[in-house]
This record gives C-alpha cells, sequence and structure tokens, in this order.
C-alpha cells in the first residue's frame, strides 16, 4: 500500500537555475501565510505563467531549482498555490531542505523531466521512488528514513510537534 | 592505515560527536550558533504554534535586525518590536538592533565566530564564516526554529573541492573578480551540496575581510559551506575582536584529503569580472561591456561594503563627481564600518563625489531604498543579480567589485578602473 504516498496530477514546465527571487519576490517575505503568497508566486515572469501555475498541482524544473536565498517562503508559496510536488534535475540545497521541512515533495529525477511536456500529468510516490509519466515509470533514490517521516509529518514543525505531544503521553503513562 | 579527512568531515565530525563520518553520510549535528536576522519574527511566530517556551540553549541565539531596517512600515517595526521583546524575555545576549548592520559581519567584528565552530544562519549567505575557518550554511526559519528548541538539525557530510588561487593579483582587480570569474567557469550550480575549500599563494595573502568576500560568494556556486584555512591573519584578526587562541581549535584538513575535484585559478592574468543579468554566472570580462549606461551604482551587501571596500571606491572617486543623472548609493556594511569610514575622511570623499549614505544593513540588496523603475540598469557590488531584486521586474543588475563600481560611476556607463584610476 503505497497510497498515502502518491501525489501528483498536471505539471507546469519550467528551465534551468530558476531562483527564489523569481519564485517568490523579497518585498513578500513580510508574510510566512500560504495563501497570502501563493499569488505572488513568479510573479517577475508574468501573468501568464501565474495563471499555469495556478492550474497545475506539479512544478517541474530543469538544473539548480530554488537558487539563491535561503527564504522558507520559496516552498510555502508553491504549497499555496496548490502544488503538492516539485519534480527537478537537480535542487539548490537550501531549496531541497526547505520543500521537504514544510512538507513539500521534491524530486530529483532528470528521466522524468526529459520525459514530461507542460501541461500533462506526473505522478510521484515518494515511498516507492516512482515517478509516473503516461505508461512510463522512472525511479529516483527514496528518501533516508529521517527525511520521509519528516515529510510523512507534514514538514519539520509539525513532525516536532507529534514528537513532542508523543513524550508527553509516554511520561503520562 | 589512517583516513585523512577534509575541512567538512572534522567540522561535522566535531559538530555530531561521530567519528569518522564519510560523505554522503546523514549525521545530527549540534551547532555552535543559530544565527537569524530580521527574519527571527518568523521563527518566534513558530515557536508559539508549536507551543513551547524553553530553549536547547539561549547562549547559542543569535539575531541581528539587518534586512528591513530600520522598519519601512508598521508591520515590520511590530516584527522587529516582537524580537526585541522575545530577546528581553528570553535572555537572548547575542541581539544586534537596526542600527549594527548586516549580521554575518557584525557577529565576526564582535567575536561571536571562531574557528572550527558549525553555524547555521537563515542567510544563504551563512557560507561567509568560512573567513574564519568555521562551518557556516543557510537553512530556512523552520529550522532555526527546531534548532532553538532540540539544538540539532540533519546535516548530509558533504563532498569537498578545493580551489586553489595564486597571485599576485594584477593592479584593479580583487576578490570580487576572481570570485565572478570562478562562478562564470564552475556555473551556479557548480559546487552544489559541496564543501568549497580555498588554499593557495593568494588565499595566504588575503585580509580577513577579503577572505569574507571568496566565502560569500561561493554561494553563487551552490556551495554548502567555504573554507579558508585559519592562519596568522585569522588570530590577528580574532585577537583584535577580543577571542582569546585558547578558546580556539584551529581546524585545518589533511594534506592528503580526498576531494571531489580540485581547481587552480591563475589569479595574475585576472581582468575585472562582471556579472550580467539575471544570473551570476553570466560572466564576462569589463571590456566587453564598456559604454553600458548605467542609472544607478550601489556599493553595499555582506559581499562587498566592508572597510576595504568603501576605501578603495573613494580612492578612485576621490576629486571626481559621480556622472550627471546617475545615483550612487554607498551603505556601509555595519556601524564599526560607517564609523571607520567617517573618522577617516572615506566617508566625506564618498559625500563629496555626489554619493548617497544610507545607514548601515542589507539595504537595496534586499529590496529597500535603491530601486529602479522599468528599463533602469545598476551595477551592484552585491551577490545578487536576480530579476526584480531591486525594484521593477523589468530592470536589470550587474555584479562587480567596489572599483568598478566606482569607475561606472564617475564614467556613467560601465568602465575598467584600471582605465579610470589615476
Amino acid at each position: 500500500m503505497t497510497g498515502g504516498h502518491r501525489v501528483g496530477g498536471r505539471c507546469v514546465v519550467f528551465g534551468d537555475n530558476v531562483n527564489t527571487d523569481v519564485i517568490i519576490p523579497g518585498r513578500y517575505l513580510v508574510s510566512i501565510d500560504p495563501a497570502e503568497l501563493a499569488p505572488h508566486a513568479f510573479e517577475p515572469l508574468g501573468p501568464e505563467v501565474q495563471r499555469r501555475l495556478s492550474e497545475s498541482d506539479v512544478v517541474v524544473a530543469g538544473k539548480n531549482f530554488g537558487c539563491g536565498s535561503a527564504r522558507e517562503q520559496a516552498s510555502t508559496c508553491l504549497i499555496g498555490a496548490g502544488i503538492s510536488a516539485v519534480v527537478a534535475v537537480s535542487f539548490s540545497r537550501v531549496f531541497f531542505r526547505n520543500a521537504i521541512n514544510t512538507g513539500l515533495v521534491a524530486v530529483e529525477c532528470p528521466d522524468a523531466v526529459q520525459a514530461v511536456a507542460d501541461g500533462e500529468p506526473l505522478w510521484v510516490d515518494y515511498q516507492a521512488g516512482t515517478v509516473e509519466v503516461g505508461d512510463e515509470r522512472f525511479t529516483f533514490t527514496p528518501y533516508p528514513p529521517n527525511l520521509l517521516a519528516i515529510l510523512e509529518s507534514g514538514g519539520l514543525i509539525a513532525h516536532l510537534m507529534r514528537q513532542v505531544s508523543h513524550a508527553g503521553e509516554d511520561s503520562a503513562r | 592505515m589512517t583516513k585523512t579527512k577534509t575541512f567538512a568531515q572534522k567540522a561535522l565530525e566535531r559538530a555530531s560527536g561521530e567519528a569518522d563520518v564519510a560523505p554522503g553520510q546523514i549525521v545530527d549535528a549540534y551547532p555552535d550558533l543559530y544565527m537569524s536576522h530580521t527574519a527571527s519574527w518568523r521563527c518566534i511566530r513558530t515557536l508559539e504554534r508549536m507551543g513551547v517556551d524553553r530553549l536547547y540553549d539561549v547562549d547559542r541565539v543569535a539575531m541581528v535586525m539587518d534586512h528591513i531596517a530600520p522598519a519601512n512600515s508598521a508591520k515590520t517595526a511590530a516584527d522587529h518590536r516582537l524580537c526585541r521583546e522575545f530577546a528581553a524575555r528570553m535572555g537572548v545576549k547575542t541581539f544586534y538592533d537596526v542600527n549594527a548592520g548586516i549580521a554575518h559581519i557584525v557577529l565576526m567584528e564582535n567575536g561571536h565566530i571562531r574557528p572550527g565552530q558549525l553555524i547555521i544562519g537563515t542567510d544563504s549567505h551563512s557560507t561567509i564564516y568560512g573567513a574564519l575557518g568555521a562551518f557556516g550554511t543557510g537553512v530556512g526559519f523552520s529550522e532555526i526554529t527546531a534548532a532553538w528548541v532540540t539544538g540539532k538539525l540533519w546535516m548530509r557530510v558533504p563532498e569537498s573541492i578545493k580551489i586553489t588561487i595564486d597571485g599576485p593579483l594584477p593592479p584593479g582587480t580583487y576578490p570580487k573578480d576572481v570570485m565572478l570569474k570562478l562562478i562564470g567557469d564552475l556555473t551556479a550550480d557548480g559546487a552544489t551540496y559541496c564543501s568549497v575549500e580555498f588554499h593557495g599563494s593568494y588565499v595566504g595573502s588575503m585580509s580577513v575581510s577579503e577572505r569574507m568576500t571568496l566565502c560569500n560568494l561561493a554561494m553563487e556556486m551552490g556551495a554548502k559551506n567555504a573554507f579558508v584555512p585559519p592562519d596568522e591573519q585569522t588570530w590577528r584578526y580574532l585577537t583584535g575582536v577580543g577571542v582569546r587562541a585558547d578558546d580556539c581549535e584551529a581546524m585545518l584538513p589533511d594534506p592528503d584529503a580526498d576531494y571531489r575535484q580540485t581547481e587552480t585559478v591563475d589569479g595574475r592574468t585576472l581582468t575585472p569580472q562582471v556579472a550580467c543579468p539575471h544570473t551570476v554566472d553570466n560572466v564576462v570580462g569589463v571590456d566587453e561591456l564598456a559604454g553600458t549606461k548605467v542609472d544607478q551604482v550601489f556599493i553595499g551587501s555582506c559581499a562587498n561594503a566592508k572597510y576595504d571596500d568603501l576605501a578603495i571606491a573613494a580612492e578612485i572617486l576621490a576629486g571626481h563627481k559621480v556622472a550627471a543623472g546617475l545615483r550612487l548609493i554607498v551603505t556601509p556594511v555595519s556601524s564599526e564600518v560607517m564609523s571607520r569610514a567617517a573618522a577617516d575622511g572615506v566617508l566625506s570623499t564618498l559625500i563629496d563625489a555626489g554619493a548617497t549614505i544610507t545607514n548601515p544593513g542589507c539595504g537595496a540588496c534586499a529590496g529597500n531604498g535603491g530601486s529602479m523603475a522599468d528599463g533602469e540598469v545598476t551595477l551592484s557590488t552585491a551577490n545578487r543579480n536576480f530579476q526584480g531584486r531591486m525594484g521593477s521586474y523589468k530592470s536589470q543588475i550587474y555584479l562587480a567589485s567596489p572599483a568598478t563600481a566606482a569607475a561606472t560611476a564617475i564614467r556613467g556607463s560601465i568602465s575598467n578602473p584600471q582605465e579610470v584610476r589615476r
């Protein structure tokens, strides 16, 4: 059973080196609310790109997606926009961490990026380590257990809160 | 057989308490310092959401109000107040307010950073702490909040890249030119996930301030952290900021450590470099851009607004006026730098030339002051030229050294400082 680990849907495709200032401009960092941030995701690229983003479930990108700033809102604005996974050739390390820590599935799978076209559906099973594009199935190295646990909790803070409440239950016993 | 180790392996062994860690291995690391800048309010709100009010070690918390300083709206003023009140309530001793300057430099200038330490910060340019032989790396605000509570974070032990830079550099070229050339050659993801170590005769001859520029910009090729081996220069700097050598452990990579990649840079043949819009690895020699009209020059940021950067610009601008219609904005990196530059005439030279001097902090690099209208062009000494970072999405940013910035300010178009310098 992997049902709980399957996310995806229609994808919007970007190129290489998409940076954090383009994903969410610095002027909007006064907010950390995904719903407030979402309308400004990819604003520098114009309304047509933003419209396609709003109709999509998955962001597909080339290499070094999310390069630049450590701003966590680069991930939360995508969550706010209804994105459930980012599939890229590669990520900048801070974006990757921020994605996992905010509960956004981030997967490096160059073959899937190559295979998918803008607007097509794509599905990720992040426990099994597979990406489906049409009839094709690609694999990626599954997450180590600690990262999987954070994702399953919906992000780092939710994960810690769960641990804290479990510790409380243990001591109450 | 003895295992040889890179700096990153040694630093993460120290921070995790594990022996013989290998690249790719994931460890729980306990940082010596958790830096949060203006983003501190996000951490505080997250902590409130968690319902936790006990911190792992409040003495490892460092807060510096730099990105939006002073506050530019009621919202940011409230964010700052939240941080001040939190620091007072929790007993955060390492708290610097809106007058201090950019977090990285302020923390180094005040003796909070030591060789061999692990520092995490809510800023990607936390790689800069390698200038003092520390392991610095950027994280999001949730991770800082988590570290406040648990004292730790997961880290993947990185592979390392050894970059050897030999000099001396030709007149008119600087650490910024070295790094722009390197970023152009290795590309924006050339060092992704890697620890970048700088070695070589030129690096050995550099001041700590110059090393800050190297390590800061290593981020722009994707580095996880950067490192310059501590030496006499390092100890002199640390002594000057009140850190006792006894309190430090100089951590050096083993001479025959295992590197993923080695690069050598011959600094003797370097020319002034410029990164063109909208990526930092879009680099050409300055002469290819000669004559490109510029509306604004910004000398600021944690990359290039330290004392020596301002002094270099002042030396070139002395006796000149900036070109008609051009705005020259100078944002000293810290109050300490500003004070020194005021005391010895550097600031008055810049003011006489027509510069607008702003208060210390991130300023225009973080989008505060110095915004551009549609179609305008800025030449900046900062570390990022991403689309829309300084105002209009239809404006352009070029990146260069303070010397190239000063030469460009005089002529009103991108200029080679080797020509303008008297």
